[in-house]
Formats: structure tokens, sequence, C-alpha cells
């Protein structure tokens, strides 16, 4: 069993499976996205493929400045995204809400909705910052330290 | 009492369950590797089919509402064992499975076992994507079979026999070629890779049939596909290339001729577009049709 455990998490971090959402993002985020899952820099050399069902994934990739129209969409989504599940937030949007911060069709910050582990700063980042986040992603779950996990072992408790 | 181990070592050991797994891991890494490469990729690296069913496994499965929860385990599993009773039934190099008459029919009721159990998991996982899948996946299968069932059937008529070591024996001659084309065109739509990819078309229909599993059932209907992609390699390998005749360079023809044959299909599926369930059933209707009909000409003739 407890090799079945050191194996899980092992391949936890080798093999991040990704779900692209854009929650009512510019459309720089999600270009950015696609050209991190591009060959030039290849994210399947360290194990993550897009995948186009939630049910699939193991890593929720936000964009955008989550608008009213998108929070329940978005909170169907990451429930269905079996457990254990990473978020993380792309952009300076999902952070804070960015330069729409206070209108009045914007929620706001990401995690007033969803628990978000990974923050990438920028407004768009980079390719290479987006992939950063994601081997960070897999690395939180396979030490067990995302909320999800944490919230799962509280609740267990 | 030795047959009961050469059955039980054919199940488990080789080529069943666990070197049928290793072999399919690597198979499933090759087909990747090389896809990457041509794209002009790096790729990914040679464990990585192995840790993706190791994550699978460990991930919760969710039952979608008004799913019936033992169907959806039963139906990976018995994908998963029908493929792997398939496989320890193929003369492969090393095999321990005593043959017997008959054994080709039960290999290939087995071999439709996967298909099927993909068809009723896209019917009653409730998901519109997983049902049109599944009706694609059902007509292709009408498609691809005729030449994929003659190709075996037209080397048994040579053999004039049902046993799979015979039909491995008949000496190489004008009816394999007609029948190794009409496999090798059957492959690709059998193995839903690119130019047939419409059941798992992932830009239409997410993914098909499975677009509503998760977690171990998921994980085992990978496994159960990439076993079939072993069993169909090894069918070719072992029918159409002299394995069973040399016992010492057996083994380095077989790895080679699959290496090969995945090879080839990588290529064709990364220099394709999909095409439309329409002209695909044209073309196995035609072309398929047309090699099937020659291969039993040949074989009831020659």
């Amino acid at each position: 069993m407890k090799l079945f455990e050191g194996l899980l998490s092992i391949s936890r971090r080798k093999s991040p499976w990704v779900y692209c959402l854009n929650a009512g993002s510019c459309n720089g985020c999600d270009i950015e996205t696609a050209a991190c899952l591009s060959p030039r820099y290849d994210p399947e050399q360290v194990g993550t493929l897009r995948q186009g069902s939630p049910k699939h994934a193991d890593i929720l990739l936000v964009t955008g400045p989550l608008t009213l129209r998108t929070q329940d969409a978005l909170r169907d989504i990451w429930g269905q995204i079996p457990s254990p599940k990473a978020v993380v937030a792309i952009g300076s949007c999902p952070a804070s809400g960015n330069v729409f911060a206070g209108s009045p069709t914007v929620v706001g910050a990401l995690a007033q909705v969803i628990p978000v582990d990974v923050y990438v700063p920028g407004c768009p980042p980079r390719p290479q910052a987006i992939l950063q986040a994601c081997i960070q992603a897999a690395h939180l779950l396979a030490h067990g330290k995302t909320h999800d996990q944490q919230g799962r072992r509280e609740a267990r408790r | 009492m030795s047959a009961w181990w050469g059955i039980g070592a054919a199940l488990l050991c080789w080529p069943g369950l666990i070197g049928g797994a290793a072999f399919a891991w690597l198979l499933l890494w090759i087909q990747r590797k090389l896809a990457a490469r041509l794209q002009g990729r790096k790729g990914p690296p040679f464990y990585q089919p192995f840790f993706d069913f190791i994550k699978l496994l460990g991930k919760e499965t969710v039952v979608p509402g008004g799913v019936n929860r033992r169907l959806l385990y039963a139906l990976p599993m018995v994908s998963a064992v029908a493929v792997v009773c398939a496989l320890s039934l193929i003369p492969v190099p090393g095999n321990p499975m005593p043959p017997f008459a008959g054994d080709l029919i039960v290999l290939l009721y087995l071999l439709e076992m996967p298909a099927l159990c993909g068809v009723l998991a896209g019917y009653s996982s409730r998901s519109l994507y997983g049902q049109v899948g599944s009706a694609r996946e059902a007509i292709l299968w009408l498609g691809y079979n005729l030449p994929l069932l003659a190709a075996v059937l037209s080397l048994a008529i040579k053999a004039k026999s049902l046993t799979l070591a015979e039909l491995a024996g008949v000496p190489l001659g004008p009816v394999h070629v007609a029948a190794a084309a009409a496999f090798l065109l059957a492959l690709p739509a059998r193995l839903k890779r690119n130019p047939f990819s419409i059941p798992n078309a992932e830009q239409e229909i997410i993914a098909g049939p499975l677009t509503e599993y998760s977690g171990a059932p998921l994980a085992f209907f990978e496994l159960a596909h990439a076993l079939e992609l072993v069993a169909l390699v090894s069918l070719f390998t072992v029918l159409f290339l002299p394995t069973a005749n040399a016992p010492g360079p057996g083994w380095v023809l077989y790895l080679l001729g699959s290496v090969v044959l995945v090879a080839l299909i990588t290529l064709v599926a990364t220099a394709s577009a999909r095409l439309t369930l329409r002209h695909t059933f044209r073309i196995y209707w035609s072309w398929g049709a047309g090699a099937a009909f020659l291969a039993l000409m040949i074989a009831g003739a020659w």
C-alpha cells in the first residue's frame, strides 16, 4: 500500500492533465496559454496534456476576471473535476480583477469562488510562466498540498 | 497439469496482463514520441503511459447522475479482461498457451469486446457527446470489420484450419499480400487513429464515449485500448511475418515488426486529417471490400 502511495505521488507529478477555462478573459491570456501548449514549448515533455473533458483533468487553468455570467459555469466545471485537483489562475485578472475590478458585471478575484493554488502574474504572462505554474501545481498535487486535498483531509478528520 | 500452468502463465505473464501491459505502454510511448518528433516537439519520456495509468487509478471516480454504478465499473473491466484473454491466445514467440482447435473464433469474438463495451459505455453515460461517439463507433464498426475479418478468414481458408498456430504456419504466398493489404487498411479505424479517429474526435465531441469517465474506469479503458494495440499488431506480425518458423530470430522479427507497424500507423495518423463518417464508410465498402474480395478469391483459387 505504501509502495502504491509513493508511486501515485510520483505519477501525479509526472502526469498533470489540464483543462482550460475562459472566465471572461480579453483573450490575451488564452493566446499565451495556446502558445504554451504549442510545439515550441511542448508541455507533453513534462506529461501535461490538454483535455477536452473536465472529468479527465487534474489542473484547471482559469483566465479572465470572472464575470457574473461565467461564475456558475466555473463552479460547475470545478465540481466536475475529480479530486485531487489544482487550480491555476493565469494573469492578473483572476488574481484581483485587474482593470475590470469594481465593474458591475465582474465578480472580482477568483479566490472568492473557488480555492486557487497557483497564481501566474502578468498581463498577459509569458508561456514559460504558465508551463512553470503547471509544473508547480503538479508538485503540489504530488505532495498533497493543494487546497482541495487539504480540505478533504480536514473533512475526514 | 502443465497445460494449466501454460494457460495461467499466458494470461498473467506473457503475452497476457503483465508482459502485454509493459509492451503496450512501450508501443504507446513510441506512438506519442514519434508523433511529437514529427510535429517538431520533444515528446514525453518513455515512462509517461505508465504514470498516466497509475495517476488515473488514484483519482476519484465521478459517477454521473442516473448512471448505473455497477455498469460504469463493469464495462472497462470486461473490455480489459477480454483483451487480456485475446492476447494470451495469439501465438507470439514465447507464448506458453497450448493451441486448441477453433481458437481463431474465440480470438475474433474477444477482440470485438472492447468496441462493444465502448459503444455501451457511450450510450449508458447519458452524455450527448458519448452518445454521438457511440453512434459513430457502431457505424465505423460495420465498415472496418469487413476487410479485417476477410483478411483473417482468407488465411484460415488457405490453412484449412481454425487454429491460430496453423494459420501462422502457412507458407508466404500471394494470399498474404492481399490479406495484409486488407488488414492494414482496417487497422487505423480499428485503433481509432487519425484518418479514422471519428468516434473519439476530440475537437468535435470531446472524448467520444469516454467523455463522462474518470478515475479507475477511465484507466482501465485506456489500458484495454493499449492492449488492443498490442493484440492487433501481434496478430499482424504472427500471421504475415514468418515469426513461427524461426524460433531464434522469431523474437527479433516479432518486436521489430511490431515497432515498424506502430511507426507506420503513427506516420499516417500524423500526416492526415480526419475524414467524415460518410467518406470512411465509402472507403471501406469500396477499397476495403475490394481487398477483402481479392484475398478470399486468391485463398480459394490458389
